[in-house]
């Protein structure tokens, strides 16, 4: 079963290239027909509104009637100082409020401060470099609903671990228990060794943070549906604490095995060494780049198979009503398999965070060892 | 000539092309490989079926690590896409 899931990760890269072919041929189709009317329907532009973060919580309908919750913007000039207002002043980027506009999820500081539309602000280059924008996204608030839902499991779970001393687990406590020993007896006990205990905490910390992003994501509507570990700054901050921890928690038999491989002639540590420096940057960076890669993935997928419906739609409102059975049904059943994904991400993150740290603080192996090290160290790139 | 035909492939957006193309193959070697790695896998635990645990925590690392240079496959096509 966990190896139909490796695959999808891999049927999902074919299945974006379909997808994109089958949009492709569409729209060229689309573009000689009826050009007069409403606007086109942009696949590849609803996508990316998808997936990427924005100011507003888009909830459902089109531009000039769409429902969406507005959230915090929190704009912080150098000039101007703070300002805190509602992304609904922006009236979805139409007006310009308190000297600032929204152009395409951007905000931008122009020179008047009063409320006028958008169109006739003029934007100041000078003041929006000086312009930091610390807004409560729709990111943001999804990371701060998954930090209530974690704090509210472990809290609840650790009371009960209190009150129930000696018993059986019951509850919330029946989930989080074999969640925990997993990742201990599984993740760190075996890739780290003797000295697991110090990197428990963060394991099992970036084990649920990942997990229940991951499920967050996967639900539909408010609260859930933002791309949070589908975000590259936020895979980029996980891989730079797991690159922080292992550089600052290796020992000298780590660094000797980066710079100067012991037993390796140096006509072969010239090639050696670069590779094995590259590798220390290179393995976070992979780190990174897997999570963003899968879960942004998934999103597009199931977005793609709805786009699919307005794309037939727009041809004939039958053949849209149509495909849309044949969507949903794929839809559920990718779904399916992103519960899974969602699970095996945080697993694969963990294990490898968790055998960096392994190896940063092995100690020193007897010289017959030391062929088989290298093997693991090549595979680990 | 050479570049001439160059310039013709960019005129052309040839560039998308290939892309999808690097992406192609890319997913192809991936698929190799974890593939291999899924069947080896299956055969050891049918070989020894009390191993399966340990088997299959590996399986899904090393398959992870394929798909970590597919990925690098990927995000060189996006930047080709990207530049083209």
């Amino acid at each position: 079963m966990a190896q139909r899931t490796q695959n999808a990760g891999l049927m999902k890269l074919k299945l974006i290239g379909l997808i994109l072919c089958l949009f492709a041929g569409t729209s060229v189709f689309a573009e000689g027909e009826a050009e007069a009317g409403a606007e086109k329907f942009d696949a590849g532009k609803t996508i990316v509104e998808h997936i990427s973060d924005s100011h507003d919580w888009h909830i459902l309908g089109k531009e000039p009637h769409a429902v969406s919750v507005p959230l915090p913007i929190i704009v912080y000039n150098k000039e101007r100082g703070l300002s805190m207002f509602m992304s609904s002043r922006f009236e979805h980027g139409h007006k310009a409020y308190a000297g600032y506009v929204l152009r395409e999820n951007k905000i931008e500081a122009v020179n008047e401060l009063e409320e006028i539309p958008a169109e006739q602000a003029t934007v100041s280059e000078e003041l929006t470099a000086a312009t930091y924008d610390i807004s409560i996204t729709k990111n943001v608030f999804s990371l701060l609903v998954s930090i209530v839902i974690m704090l509210w499991m472990f809290m609840s779970v650790a009371k009960s671990y209190g009150r129930r001393q000696g018993q059986a687990p019951k509850g919330m406590q029946s989930l989080i228990e074999p969640l925990v020993v997993f990742v201990r007896d599984e993740i760190a006990k075996p890739s780290i060794g003797k000295k697991y205990e110090k990197y428990m905490p963060y394991l099992l910390t970036v084990f649920f943070f990942i997990w229940i992003n991951n499920l967050l994501g996967l639900i539909p509507i408010i609260p859930g549906g933002a791309n949070v570990t589908g975000n590259i700054a936020v895979t980029m901050t996980l891989a730079i604490i797991t690159f922080l921890i292992t550089t600052f928690s290796a020992n000298k038999n780590y660094w000797q095995h980066v710079f100067a491989m012991p037993g390796v002639p140096v006509g072969v540590l010239v090639l050696l060494t670069p590779i094995e420096i590259l590798g220390v940057v290179l393995r976070p960076f992979v780190l990174m780049i897997r999570l963003f890669a899968n879960i942004t993935a998934g999103h597009i997928i199931a977005l793609s198979f709805f786009s699919l419906i307005f794309i037939f739609g727009e041809m004939s409102t039958g053949l849209g009503f149509g495909v849309s059975v044949l969507s949903v049904a794929f839809v559920v059943f990718m779904s399916m398999l992103e519960l899974l994904v969602a699970f095996l991400q945080a697993f694969v993150f963990t294990l490898l965070s968790a055998i960096y740290f392994g190896a940063a603080i092995e100690e020193h192996h007897h010289d017959h060892e030391h062929g088989d090290a290298h093997v693991e160290e090549a595979l680990l790139i | 000539m050479l570049s001439s035909i160059l310039l013709e492939a960019g005129n052309l957006g040839l560039g998308y092309g290939v892309a999808a193309l690097g992406a192609g193959l890319a997913a192809l070697g991936a698929g190799v490989g974890i593939g291999r790695i899924g069947g080896s896998a299956l055969e050891s635990i049918a070989r020894q079926p009390e191993a399966s645990g340990d088997i299959r925590a590996n399986m899904i690392l090393t398959a992870a690590l394929v798909e970590g240079a597919a990925f690098f496959a990927m995000v060189v096509g996006l930047l080709v896409v990207f530049k083209s």
